[in-house]
């Protein structure tokens, strides 16, 4: 059984591109030896980037479904494991779990509200938007979490690392999230293989043609919705442990919805790799121009999200299928059959 | 011969438009019926009533003894329907090999055996080499064959055709006809087929059931068909040569 995982997830992959991915892995894991916490900082943003871009990939890249809702999940995870810490001193390991199953609770219901009743394109996308906004708007007014007052957790000077509980230094929380990516990136490949990942190909390229095809689309959609605010939601148990303050004026805002699908978009939508190259090339990048127009004595308010902006449409109007299939050619890399 | 597929009196309104009126035909068991009728006649619509896109407004599709009208597209596959559109709807971004795979993976499981049952299928209709382009890309002739290999990939005891000639060459046709015949010879297959293309028509069908205005105003051995007036006015034009 082993053995043919193994082969699944490898059957196809050149040699070439485990060896690469094999040098990024030592790369990642040696990066915290050569860096300071500043560049730590943000290797932890573009890990959050890229675990966070894979989890919604998987409902709009693989079944094509629109989300501009994902910092639902984010938020309900991150209030979640956060209150059951502060309030019962649950650990946020096991916290993880009730804020997974939360999230994806929530994403059932949208799923079926949407699936059930035939909403689809924009106004499915509408919908997640709607519910992120009026879970924002029930949070400002949670009492339990403090409302818009924002919600703490207990800080102190961490001379260890407590993996149970979250409370330690930047670079376990940079472990933390590298095993996550890794782990997100392995199983998106395993579901991508397997007939569940066709199935949501079929879909998200012609549904009717799916259904034809013997595929319950109202299943298959379901699950995408479920694994992928199931994911989305260990982020948020991320979120709350790393920043230790909610605000869901913040947490719940659309900003944050849509900053975490740019890495998708730009990186590749669909791609396995997109949204890990997205979120390398666009944090980066716009800590970069910050960091050098910072040290020219300019100081822009909002200069990132113009650059973002401007990445954006740069890449919808001259790489629609975004940065990784052409960089994937150029490499050599291309999965054969 | 035993009738696979019963089609016992559909109707279809839009609107009050009535596009398919009473329509019932039979096909046998290993069989090959063709379905013919000049545009607009409800040829397409008595196949989305097959295919459960659309429920009847009246009437009964039964399969093998069990009614199948009303039930999800998805369901109908399961219960042994495989259809093509007329209008092609392959998966465009993904390759032809993958598009038959989401077909194949119907009946088997399993990625890589149904990988292999998707390359026969390919093999079959001459389209292997293509395998590893991305449909979009195809040509309208491929897409239409491409059409036809997802359908017969999901294993259908019944192959529902709409238009797959339309757009070919002569020579395509023929190659085309003698895939489907051999299917129907070798396995079985039992195929209804809505046709413009005559040469294919006459060469496939043991039955032809000719639909006018949604209704049906003529059925039976292909020959006598076109032969018989009414069938020549209304379809064919009065002055029409076969």
């Amino acid at each position: 059984m082993i053995a043919g995982l193994y082969e699944r997830l490898l059957d196809g992959v050149p040699r070439r591109a485990l060896l690469l991915l094999g040098l990024l892995l030592i790369a990642m894991l040696v990066a915290p030896l050569l860096v300071d916490p500043y560049l730590l900082s943000i290797l932890i943003l573009v890990l959050y980037f890229a675990y966070t871009g894979q989890a919604w990939n998987v409902m709009m890249g693989f079944c094509g479904q629109l989300s501009l809702g994902h910092s639902l999940y984010v938020g309900l995870a991150a209030y979640t494991s956060a209150a059951l810490y502060v309030h019962f001193q649950l650990p946020p390991t096991i916290g993880a779990l009730a804020a997974i199953s939360i999230s994806m609770a929530f994403g059932a219901g949208i799923g079926f509200l949407a699936f059930r009743f035939g909403i689809g394109g924009t106004y499915f996308a509408l919908l997640t938007i709607a519910f992120a906004e009026f879970t924002r708007v029930g949070f400002d007014h949670f009492a339990w979490v403090n409302g818009s007052g924002g919600f703490f957790l207990p800080v102190e000077q961490y001379t260890r690392n407590d993996v149970l509980n979250l409370r330690g230094r930047p670079v376990m929380f940079y472990y933390l999230l590298l095993a996550l990516t890794v782990a997100a990136f392995v199983f998106c490949r395993w579901l991508l293989t397997g007939r569940i990942g066709y199935y949501w190909q079929a879909i998200r390229e012609d549904q009717e043609a799916a259904q034809t095809l013997g595929i319950n689309t109202f299943r298959y959609k379901m699950l995408a919705v479920l694994i992928s605010s199931g994911m989305t939601a260990l982020s948020g148990v991320f979120f709350a442990f790393y920043y230790n303050n909610l605000f869901p004026e913040q947490i719940f805002n659309i900003s944050r919805s849509i900053e975490l699908i740019l890495g998708p978009i730009i990186g590749g939508l669909g791609s396995l790799f997109g949204p890990i190259l997205g979120a390398f090339v666009l944090t980066l990048l716009a800590e970069g121009l910050y960091e050098t127009l910072h040290g020219l004595g300019y100081d822009i308010p909002g200069i990132k999200h113009v650059f973002y902006g401007i990445c954006l449409a740069a890449v919808i109007m001259y790489l629609p299928h975004g940065i990784w299939p052409p960089l994937r050619r150029k490499l050599g890399l291309e999965t054969r059959q | 011969m035993s009738d696979l597929l019963v089609v016992d009196g559909i109707s279809k309104s839009f609107r009050g438009l009535r596009a398919v009126s009473r329509a019932s035909l039979t096909v046998p068991k290993g069989g090959i019926v063709g379905l013919i009728g000049p545009n607009g006649a409800g040829k397409t619509t008595c196949f989305n009533m097959i295919a459960g896109v659309y429920k009847p407004d009246e009437g009964s599709v039964t399969l093998d003894g069990r009614r199948i009208d009303g039930l999800r597209p998805d369901l109908i596959c399961h219960a042994g329907v495989g259809r093509t559109f007329q209008i092609v709807k392959p998966f465009k971004e993904l390759t032809a090999l993958d598009n038959v795979m989401v077909g194949a993976l119907h009946t088997e499981s399993d990625t890589r055996r149904a990988k292999r049952e998707a390359e026969a299928v390919l093999d079959r209709l001459g389209m292997l080499e293509k395998r590893n382009q991305p449909a979009g890309q195809l040509t309208l002739p491929e897409r239409k064959r491409l059409e036809v290999a997802r359908a017969l990939a999901t294993k259908p005891r019944i192959l529902l055709l709409d238009e797959v000639m339309a757009g070919l060459r002569p020579t395509e046709t023929d190659q085309m006809v003698a895939v489907f015949r051999d299917l129907n010879q070798r396995e079985g297959l039992t195929i209804l087929l809505i046709e413009h293309v005559m040469r294919a028509v006459m060469a496939l069908s043991q039955q032809v059931v000719v639909l006018h205005h949604g209704e049906v105003i003529a059925r039976g051995d292909p020959q006598a068909v076109v032969r018989d007036p009414a069938v020549l006015e209304c379809y064919l034009g009065e002055e029409a040569e076969i």
